[in-house]
């Protein structure tokens, strides 16, 4: 409903997932995920709202009354801070400050409340002292407990969208986006994040259109607002006037078509313009997703994840139960690889049971090879599901976070001794299978030379590799807009790997996010990589864009990228010289195939 | 202050290890809500804050040793006063 009362405005950001939707926005607060409901009242509604709020604070104290009314005595000195919580209920600050408000501002209790503590908040941010700084926890507890009363019990948050709408937010944090119930949300705008954020790459594999970096989205966009949200081009339409709707109506028509007709292709081998045929796998992680992978034309599995199995139980895996499931995924996909990257537990997916005590940094900690070269007897045993999967398909092992040679050596000792463990047994098994490394420490990158003796494949996983390098937590919101697959640096990285298994019998592959992106395709092709793996959904647009892509200018665009000083520089250069041809702008021409 | 006033203050020092905290400030904010008129704490170089509220005591991040003014503005709260740097030299009794 395009209505004259508000002027159509259009916001430009980063396009980071392609696509065209239309529809309501629904806007994720500043603070977090709960949303607060905001609208103002009238002159004579300010007792009402008043008491509203005075009942929600009486309902909350009585529940802080009973919560200690119920501990027992010797758990009571621990209650003391809940006591402080009813005193902290009725202050002046926060009680007096939003019965304040409610009258000044004509705003509803919830907005009230919001505000006040978003205030003081601020106000404990600048205190120096840390342990009264994290006070401001105390009160950031007692009004949540006010909000829930006032909106009547129900949390209104992020897991509870039940429509289909338009997530507008500052930005998200992995722990958010992994709420979110992805069936209701039809695009993302955010203003903050960039390309390579948790967003962006969550959106690319759902297929969700996604625009980030958009500054002053949440303060442009209301709830309910109608939007649209162009998530190729960047451009997010607020209030579109009736000429707008039907241009991106049709746009969206137009974009659909074509990613039906590169779904169609998607089942025919990736040739490059001259020819060169390109391998394009995909990453799994259960079992089930293999019927992802054959669905959108992968030719085999270039990653299967096999942490899943380890997480949330209080025993380890026997080998039978990982046998029956990797035995599964060999059949379904034989004749074509499945490439099975061993336990490789780290900071986010740690085994319950097994965490004996925190580390500091886990990302630098005890993960991957070095875990289950610690554990030769959990490591065997899935050492010995793989080798007896191996019967039923082609299969080949990959062992993770690999920095040295000895890791390599040790490892592949002990697979040769869970194969003859097996013979021992009398149990079936396959010990000729193709046995790969992942690069992904820069260690690794730098003696790759050393490390070709030992293997049969490199398998790049650049999303690693790129944090390692760039010294870069991508979960830190400070400091993610530095994460770029383009910095020289990790071209720089790439090259070598690839030079040195130039003639040398190893495989060159990658299985890192890289791999699914269409504007690093260019690059990779250049370097030399004869097969890629990425998330399925990805699959036929990037089998879809190879075919665009001609060898002869992937590697000048290779050696011209060598030359550059700035990520920023590169990737104008690919944009400017393959935009066309990549999958995500194809539509938007007048050259539209099928 | 001006020569109107007639409220009376009291210098105390914080000596309980955690310093003004939480729960020590809720007790003081709990024994100020008796008084008829404002009961304040001057930290020095801060403005003074309201000691019948906890959150402005804790902006004050009064740590072990500091030295605080509490005052009342109107003698007739005396006792209150006195109820409260009792409380505070004593190190809130932890």
């Amino acid at each position: 409903m395009p209505d004259s009362e508000f002027p159509e405005i259009r916001l430009s950001g980063i396009g980071t997932a392609p696509g065209i939707c239309i529809g309501k926005a629904y806007l994720v607060d500043k603070e977090g995920v709960n949303i607060v409901k905001k609208y103002y009242i009238g002159a004579s509604a300010i007792e009402e709202e008043t008491a509203r709020f005075q009942e929600a604070v009486a309902r909350a104290e009585a529940e802080l009354r009973s919560i200690i009314q119920e501990t027992s005595e010797e758990l009571r000195q621990h209650t003391g801070i809940l006591e402080t919580h009813i005193v902290l209920l009725k202050d002046r600050m926060l009680y007096g400050k939003v019965v304040e408000t409610i009258e000044r501002e004509k705003i509803n209790a919830e907005w009230a409340l919001k505000k006040v503590v978003s205030r003081l908040k601020a106000m404990f941010r600048k205190v120096s002292d840390p342990y009264f700084r994290e006070r401001a926890m105390d009160i950031v507890h007692v009004s949540d407990r006010i909000m829930r009363n006032l909106s009547g019990g129900a949390n209104v948050d992020i897991k509870s969208i039940d429509k289909r709408v338009i997530l507008i937010a500052t930005d998200l944090s992995p722990a958010e986006t992994s709420q979110i119930q992805l069936e209701w949300i039809k695009g993302f705008v955010t203003d903050g994040g960039g390309m390579a954020s948790h967003t962006a790459i969550i959106a690319r594999t759902l297929q969700i259109p996604a625009i980030l970096g958009a500054s002053n989205a949440t303060a442009l966009i209301h709830n309910d607002d109608l939007i649209i949200v162009d998530g190729t081009s960047g451009t997010v339409i607020v209030h579109p006037t009736e000429q707008s709707l039907l241009e991106y109506e049709e746009r969206k028509q137009r974009f659909e078509a074509h990613q039906a007709m590169i779904t169609r292709a998607s089942q025919a081998v990736a040739r490059t313009a001259d020819d060169v045929t390109i391998h394009i796998m995909g990453n799994i992680e259960l079992p089930e997703e293999v019927v992802s992978v054959r669905d959108n034309g992968g030719n085999g599995i270039g990653l299967y994840r096999t942490e899943f199995q380890y997480l949330g139980r209080t025993t380890f895996p026997t080998e039978e139960e990982l046998y029956d499931k990797y035995k599964d995924v060999v059949e379904v996909m034989a004749p074509r690889p499945v490439t099975i990257r061993t336990l490789d537990i780290n900071g986010d997916k740690a085994v319950a049971h097994t965490r004996v005590d925190d580390e500091p940094n886990p990302a630098l900690g005890l993960r991957g090879i070095r875990y289950c070269l610690k554990k030769p007897d959990v490591f065997k045993t899935q050492l010995r599901a793989i080798l007896r999967a191996a019967v039923h398909g082609n299969v080949r092992v990959m062992f993770p976070m690999i920095s040295n040679c000895p890791e390599v050596i040790e490892a592949k000792r002990l697979l040769r001794e869970a194969a003859e463990s097996l013979e021992a047994d009398g149990l079936p098994h396959n010990a000729d299978i193709a046995v790969g490394i992942m690069i992904e420490v820069p260690s690794a990158v730098i003696i790759a030379d050393l490390l070709a003796e030992h293997a049969d494949f490199f398998s790049f996983g650049t999303n690693d590799l790129i944090q390692y390098s760039l010294a870069i937590d991508r979960t830190n919101r400070h400091v993610s807009h530095l994460y770029n697959p383009l910095h020289p640096a990790i071209l720089r990285m790439i090259r070598r790997v690839a030079n040195v298994t130039r003639g040398s019998g190893v495989d060159l592959y990658m299985c890192g996010e890289m791999a699914g992106e269409p504007l690093y395709l260019p690059i990779l092709l250049g370097l030399g990589f004869t097969e890629l793996s990425m998330n399925p959904q990805a699959i036929p647009l990037i089998k879809h864009a190879i075919r665009a892509i001609d060898m002869a200018a992937a590697k000048q665009c290779v050696d011209d990228a060598y030359r550059m000083t700035e990520a920023r520089e590169i990737e104008a250069m690919l944009r400017n010289r393959f935009g066309e041809i990549l999958a995500d702008y194809a539509y938007i021409s007048s050259k539209i195939e099928g | 202050m001006n020569k109107d006033f007639n409220g009376i203050y009291k210098e105390v020092r914080i000596v309980n290890k955690l310093g003004l905290h939480a729960r020590s400030a809720a007790r003081i904010a709990e024994i100020a809500q008796n008084a008829k008129s404002s009961v304040w704490l001057l930290k020095e170089g801060h403005d003074a804050v309201d000691a019948k509220s906890i959150i402005d005591m804790l902006t004050l991040a009064c740590g072990q040793g500091v030295t605080v003014k509490v005052g009342v503005d109107s003698r007739s709260d005396a006792g209150v006063l006195d109820e409260i740097v009792k409380l505070v030299e004593c190190g809130f009794g932890e």
